[in-house]
């Protein structure tokens, strides 16, 4: 286990480091200056501007300073919020993603759950599918999609909660939090309906009912432990959705989130930000996933994470 | 001064529109209201004893550091909580601020001596001339590294331009304190729009104690920073998505300041924005696309006027060689051959109108304070008879029967409706012309403006200070900006005479302007007019006497009020 992990720790780590090679030299093709006046000076006042900013040097020497820097954990300073440090406006806004981001995770997977759950065990009746018809929305439908429909109705039509804004407590994070947890919770119904339908057809299951256990022991504690595998496969890649959704939902209820400023700074050609956004995504991904990969081991113990002797 | 210039694009208006200064300080006697730039909403009524705002930003303040900051955001906070030696009022007029009265000016227009009034920082020490020798200097230091610093004071203020180039110590640059309350500012050469320029926050004061104090944290928050303005900045942590303005005690004009609070959120998404408002969460909200279609006719839709303005450009060479635009009669077909009132009353449909001129309206006036506009008229109409004339006499001395030219444009829903517009009227008015439409984002128009890679180009410009000269010094032969290879000689020669010999006549001056815009326009058709930009705005009736202005920081908080918010 120990030996798996940190051979798992090296691939996280090349993994990053190619991540932001690549980021680094496919931003210097964005067209543009960093320097958002830089069309209104002359020649040799520019180039006095880009020497103070670093990028007057060439791209590779620019890309050493800039993964020495990196080693140490500094980010660099952004282009547009002068002086500051890409690493405080991270910081800053990191709350309020972390909050909509895991409150969809953890509402998504376990209504989620729930909805296939019920699905699998009232097999073919109306809430088969009723919870059917209601993954096959979240699916299909984008989460900004929901965001508008949300903010529509139950804010700006019903007055039940703010239309936006991050200033209102918890009342704030409900709608965008609900919006960007359709997509966890349909994928996770679809995915436990078929599974706990071809665990509830297996022998153990018949075993257990033989020994009297009762209905609930069944689902939750048999059923649903060995339907859950295949879930936690795919929660690496749910987290990665609610990122990409988290860049738009930001946007829509105005939250001063990561994913509204990872937009704004390629908009406005902050080499710094962008580099220090993706990272920030990326190793948050790949963290994930990598907690996902252990926690395979902790639900099933037949799957040996080591793969082989041990 | 430069021929500086900022393009504007058609998407990202709101965040990228122009910054800058303001206006003549020759009328500045002139008090009477009605001019206010929104015109509506003017304060009649008691205010309430609540003065608490809601308002909308549409980016993250990035600096307010006055030797640093470019954007649009910033300039609006600085104009709100820091002061220079002018402001603009409520009519858009500079006058006196820091300044205590209006300023002396040497014969020469080289010189000019203001007198500082007794003013204090918020930290209750005095401002005084030092504070703005030491701020002027860092700006155009190049170890500050500001492009606004240079930008500004290049060519204005004497010595700006070696400075900026690392040639001569900052020490040299033409600002001198004689005393605590006297400021003597030499420039490079006469400025007739200089007065205005003081109003612009590149040429606020910074007390320099407290800058070196603080360091490299030195306005990265709200605490970082001194105040001498009608508000102070609190809650701002640098790259939030919000602050809060409080009412400054220490202004010297706090007697006027009415509002005691207000509260500002970053909201990019206009549809939320729109819904904030309706829910009575924010005080003012902009509305553009097609929600500007849906709100235009809403009682409490404000239509603000823009000074930015929209043109083709015809590029006249391409990879060396001639284009077909160098032929003055195809340039001429082209320009008159599209309907501007209609694109703008219903493609647009957003507050812009039609232009038939490149110095926009409501923006520059003579010294008897009329508008350039009325004086120089219409340029360059609609007529699509004549377009077509111009277009077959132009096809036959060239020698074809067809031409295939490319629209360069924005890509915002807006950018490509309009396109769309073009290629419908000019390729249903000129026989045998067929449009290519190329659509792409801002920072790929600007490079391959660069290499005057396009025909035809949408492009846009918002101007730096309150003259004609921000807009028609784009187009002097080699211009940074002309990128399109338009040379006249007679218009150069206006141009260069308006900054020497006429500069301190202000009528021979104007004269000058008009003529050059007509030759530009009338006799060579470099460009074709488009619109001139508008927005729309929904603003509650209880907010009163909000200051708007078509140049410099957009808003001003110091006159406005809460009056019957709770009736």
């Amino acid at each position: 286990m120990v030996k798996y992990i940190g051979k798992r720790l090296i691939y996280m780590f090349l993994t990053m480091f190619l991540i932001a090679t690549a980021t680094f030299f496919l931003m210097q093709t964005l067209p543009g200056s960093p320097i958002a006046s830089y069309n209104k000076l002359n020649e040799s006042q520019r180039a006095i501007v880009e020497k103070k900013y670093g990028i007057d040097k060439p791209k590779p020497v620019q890309y050493a300073i800039y993964m020495k820097n990196l080693a140490k954990g500094d980010l660099g300073t952004s282009f547009v919020f002068k002086g500051k440090s890409v690493n405080d406006l991270l910081v800053n806004r990191f709350k309020p993603s972390f909050i909509l981001g895991a409150q969809a995770m953890v509402f998504g997977t376990v209504v989620g759950i729930l909805l296939g759950m019920l699905a699998a065990l009232r097999q073919n009746t109306f809430w088969d599918y009723g919870s059917t018809f209601f993954a096959i929305l979240g699916i299909s439908i984008p989460s900004f999609v929901f965001a508008s429909l949300l903010q529509y109705w139950i804010a700006s039509e019903w007055h039940l909660l703010p239309v936006g804004l991050w200033n209102d407590g918890w009342k704030s994070s409900i709608l965008p939090s609900i919006a960007l947890a359709m997509g966890p919770l349909a994928l996770s119904a679809r995915f436990i309906r078929t599974e706990m339908i071809e665990v509830l057809n297996s022998d153990y299951i018949t075993l257990a009912k033989a020994k009297g256990a009762n209905g609930y022991e069944i689902a939750f504690k048999h059923a649903l432990r060995n339907a859950l595998i295949p879930l936690v496969t795919v929660l690496g890649p749910v987290a990665a959705g609610l990122i990409t959704g988290s860049l738009v939902v930001e946007q829509i209820f105005a939250i001063p989130g990561i994913g509204e400023q990872f937009v704004s700074s390629i908009m406005t050609n902050d080499h710094a930000t962008i580099m220090g956004t993706t990272l920030f995504f990326s190793a948050f991904l790949i963290v994930v996933i990598f907690i996902v990969d252990i926690l395979y081991g902790i639900i099933d113990p037949r799957i040996r994470l080591s793969g082989g002797k041990s | 001064m430069k021929r500086n210039k900022l393009l504007l694009l058609l998407a990202l208006s709101l965040i990228l529109s122009a910054v800058l200064a303001a206006c003549g300080g020759k009328d500045t006697n002139n008090t009477n209201r009605g001019n206010n730039a929104t015109g509506q909403n003017e304060g009649n009524g008691e205010p309430d004893a609540e003065q608490v705002l809601n308002l909308i930003e549409g980016a993250a303040i990035p600096s307010v550091d006055s030797a640093i900051v470019e954007d649009q955001v910033g300039f609006n906070v600085l104009n709100n909580v820091n002061e220079g030696l002018y402001r603009l009022n409520l009519d858009n007029v500079a006058e006196p601020a820091m300044a205590a009265e209006e300023a002396e000016v040497s014969e020469d227009g080289l010189t000019y001596t203001f007198t500082l009034r007794d003013a204090n920082w918020s930290d209750g020490t005095p401002v005084t001339a030092h504070d703005f020798v030491f701020a002027w200097q860092r700006a155009i230091d190049p170890d500050t590294g500001s492009p606004y610093g240079p930008f500004m004071m290049s060519g204005v203020l004497k010595n700006a331009t070696a400075i900026s180039e690392g040639k001569m110590d900052k020490s040299e640059l033409g600002v001198v304190a004689e005393d605590d309350k006297t400021l003597v500012v030499t420039l490079e050469r006469p400025v007739p729009y200089f007065l205005s320029l003081m109003s612009f926050g590149t040429f606020y004061p910074q007390k320099e104690e407290f800058v070196k104090a603080k360091g490299d944290a030195y306005a990265t928050n709200s605490d970082n920073l001194l105040y001498n303005g009608p508000f102070i900045l609190t809650e701002w942590d640098g790259t939030g998505d919000s602050w809060v303005y409080k009412k400054n005690e220490h202004y010297w004009d706090a007697d006027t300041v009415k509002l005691e609070t207000i509260n500002v959120d970053v909201v990019k998404d206009a549809a939320t924005a729109v819904k904030l408002y309706n829910d009575g969460k924010k005080d003012r909200a902009g509305v553009s696309g097609d929600l500007a279609l849906q709100y235009a006719g809403h009682a409490e839709a404000v239509h603000q006027p823009q000074t930015s303005i929209f043109f083709m450009k015809f590029n006249q060479e391409k990879d060396g060689k001639q284009t077909p635009l160098a032929n003055i009669n195809i340039r001429k077909a082209i320009a008159k051959s599209f309907q501007k009132e209609d694109l703008a009353d219903v493609v647009l449909a957003n507050g812009s109108s039609a232009a038939n001129f490149i110095v926009p309206k409501d923006f520059a006036f003579d010294e008897n304070g009329n508008d350039f506009r009325d004086i120089n008229g219409d340029l360059l109409v609609y007529d699509a008879d004549e377009a077509k004339d111009y277009w077959q006499k132009g096809l036959d001395e060239l020698g074809v029967t067809e031409l295939e030219l490319e629209i360069l444009g924005g890509d915002s829903e807006l950018s490509k409706k309009m396109d769309e517009y073009f290629k419908a009227q000019l390729e249903g008015n000129l026989k045998g012309l067929k449009i290519k439409l190329k659509e792409v984002p801002f920072a790929v128009r600007l490079e391959l403006e660069g290499r005057q890679d396009y025909d035809i180009e949408v492009s846009g410009w918002g101007p730096d200070f309150q003259d004609p000269i921000s807009f028609l010094d784009l187009f002097v032969t080699n211009g940074t900006n002309n990128l399109m290879s338009y040379s006249n000689p007679e218009y150069d020669a206006l141009i260069a005479a308006s900054k020497a010999e006429l500069a301190l006549d202000p009528a021979a001056r104007y004269e000058a302007f008009a003529k050059a815009e007509k030759l530009l326009l009338e006799e060579d058709a470099a460009i074709a007019p488009i619109y001139q930009k508008g927005l729309i705005q929904l603003q509650k009736p209880y907010f009163k006497d909000l200051g708007v202005h078509p140049f410099g920081a957009d808003y001003s908080y110091k006159w406005a009020y809460i009056s019957g918010k709770n009736k």
